[in-house]
């Protein structure tokens, strides 16, 4: 079983961030904040920086900004990734300043190619051990990387690589809306949401609005995650910026652009945790020392599906 | 996400060109959108060739069907993304896809007819580096990784590569390589190294063009090639051939027929300049 506590049992798992990850989140633990661009959830990595969670195991496809504010705030002991860098920006600079010749303290790296981790996570979430691909010869990455294998095909004789289960200890979820048991419903690129949440001992899902279940009852197909799976439930508006959520708001440009030259002094990038993480209570208190302009920038307009008819 | 690299904005110093009205990246967008023919499936990637790709779409590939890693199929931008999981990519898509889907169901099952590629070194087989400068375990520059690039360089039909030319970038032999080209060399040792693609079993066809600042190169089998290796086959308007040579980080090779490639036209211009990139984000 790769669950560790039974979320069936709870009727209503709505709660702060601030309780979700002081009850899901130990120092030591495996973490996976997932988005792939959209629904990153910035505002659970501010409560891990605020609550001074150490030692982590980050693992994501593509750690982001909020993975490198991990490791600047030095709650990251070892990253599990496939691609890192400021989406079509730049550099990780905290995450450069612990992993090049230069550097004096080092953080552990284990990398793949995106493929590589989704084959991770989809042998996590499906009760086996490892999953295969064809990949990796002809590339230094297995050379890197010892958990990456290969095996016979029993049926064709073909060398295929392998990729070992993942189990992270937490996972968060940010969805557009959910409800109070957690069943949430996702829209526009999707990443690894579903893998992760089956794979994960305990999940948080984090959501822009919370809805009565005869909302999501009326539209099963967009259920992403079900309530069996999910721990805890937070309501968190605007959560993901500046990261974005589709229908709800718009990616942050300009902030990804502004954080290149942010991050690459650590004067500056430690000004802007105190500032915008430690000086804030929370995700409301973040909200309001962004700005009303910023949100009314990035609103995203109406641009409604028709529907469809589930009778029968 | 690994073509990122050939999305760094570029410093527009005219590289030997004679001819000002257009910039050395304009130039690059053209020839490579001319790669893409209509109906063509091709996996885009964010930067120099996202913009490639929907200039095709716009001109002479109407139907060309987009996919983006991020898991945008059959996607038709109305603004031009500024990352690889840009909203506007969904709105109006034919399909969303979950990354598990994109990877297996188009990638790995042999779908992707098109990949484009680009990167922070490359030899002359098309072996590309996106991981590190120096030392893995102690690297000079940590780059991002692979992202998406090893297996669409292992699985895609035919794959394009977008990469400005210097010694620094187009080198003897990779310190790491991140996504297979014709035949395996690296720096780093392996025991697969010497072996081309298909002692390799690679399903993809394996990079056939290389599409540069100063020119287009693509992969041949010439007397005395160990694979398939780079030939210079095109030089861009206003530079000469020792300017080219001079970028290389190995004795490349010229085809004896080379061609001459002049200036994009006028409404091709500024169909990128005016409606596929009006705020110059990537150009």
């Amino acid at each position: 079983m790769r669950r560790e506590q039974n979320a069936k049992t709870r009727s209503d798992k709505l709660c702060s961030m601030n309780e979700a990850i002081s009850e899901s989140v130990s120092s030591g633990n495996s973490i996976l904040i997932d988005g792939f661009t959209h629904l990153i959830c910035f505002a659970a990595g501010h409560e891990i920086i605020r609550q001074g969670i150490k030692d982590l195991t980050a693992i994501r496809l593509t750690p982001d900004l909020v993975y490198d504010q991990l490791i600047e705030a030095d709650c990251v002991k070892k990253m599990i990734f496939s691609w890192a860098g400021n989406p079509g920006v730049g550099s990780l600079h905290a995450l450069r300043r612990r992993s090049e010749k230069a550097s004096v303290s080092r953080i552990e790296l284990e990398e793949y190619s995106h493929f590589g981790m989704v084959a991770r996570l989809l042998a996590g979430s499906s009760g086996l051990p490892f999953w295969p691909l064809k990949n990796y010869r002809g590339t230094n990455i297995a050379d890197a990387n010892p958990l990456i294998k290969k095996i016979e095909c029993p049926y064709t004789g073909e060398e295929i690589a392998t990729v070992p289960a993942i189990h992270p200890d937490v996972a968060v979820l940010h969805c557009q809306r959910a409800d109070r048991l957690g069943n949430a419903q996702v829209w526009g690129l999707m990443g690894t949401q579903k893998e992760t949440a089956f794979a994960s001992k305990r999940v948080i899902v984090v959501a822009e609005e919370i809805v009565d279940t005869s909302v999501l009852r009326a539209d099963p197909n967009r259920t992403l995650i079900p309530s069996i799976v999910v721990d805890h439930v937070v309501h968190e508006p605007w959560g993901a910026h500046p990261s974005y959520v589709q229908g709800f708001y718009d990616r942050d440009n300009d902030f990804y652009v502004a954080w290149e030259d942010i991050s690459k002094n650590p004067e500056t990038y430690q000004a802007y945790l105190s500032e915008f993480v430690h000086g804030v209570a929370d995700r409301k208190a973040y909200i309001q020392k962004m700005g009303a302009p910023t949100f009314t920038r990035l609103t995203a307009k109406a641009r409604m599906s028709a529907g469809v008819n589930y009778g029968y | 996400m690994a073509i990122d690299q050939a999305s760094e904005k570029p410093e527009e110093k005219s590289s030997g060109m004679s001819n000002e009205t257009h910039t050395p990246s304009e130039m690059m967008v053209v020839r490579a959108a001319e790669e893409l023919h209509d109906h063509d499936v091709v996996f885009v990637g964010i930067g120099l060739p996202n913009l490639a790709c929907n200039l095709a779409r716009a001109s002479h590939a109407p139907d060309l069907f987009m996919i983006y890693e991020s898991g945008a199929v059959g996607a038709i931008p109305e603004r031009l993304p500024v990352s690889i999981g840009d909203p506007a990519l969904v709105t109006d898509s034919l399909s969303i896809a979950s990354q598990a889907d994109i990877f297996q169901n188009y990638l790995q099952n042999g779908l992707i007819e098109v990949g484009f590629l680009g990167g922070a070194q490359i030899d002359r087989y098309g072996n590309i580096n996106t991981t590190v400068i120096g030392d893995y375990e102690n690297p000079k520059v940590r780059l991002p990784g692979s992202g998406g690039a090893c297996e669409i360089a292992v699985h895609a039909k035919r794959v394009l590569i977008v990469m400005r030319m210097s010694p620094k970038t187009f080198v003897e032999k990779c310190d790491f390589v991140t996504s297979p080209g014709s035949r395996f060399e690296s720096k780093r040792p392996s025991l697969d190294l010497g072996k081309n693609r298909e002692e390799l079993g690679l399903p993809g066809g394996g990079p056939t063009t290389v599409i540069t600042d100063v020119g287009v190169c693509e992969f041949l089998n010439t007397p005395g090639s160990l694979g398939k290796e780079m030939v210079l086959t095109e030089i861009f308007d206003g530079v000469e051939v020792s300017d080219v040579l001079a970028k290389c980080g190995w004795e490349l090779q010229i085809a004896p027929n080379l061609k001459k490639i002049p200036a994009p036209k006028a409404e091709t211009l500024s169909l990128i300049r005016d409606r596929l990139d009006p705020q110059k984000l990537f150009l």
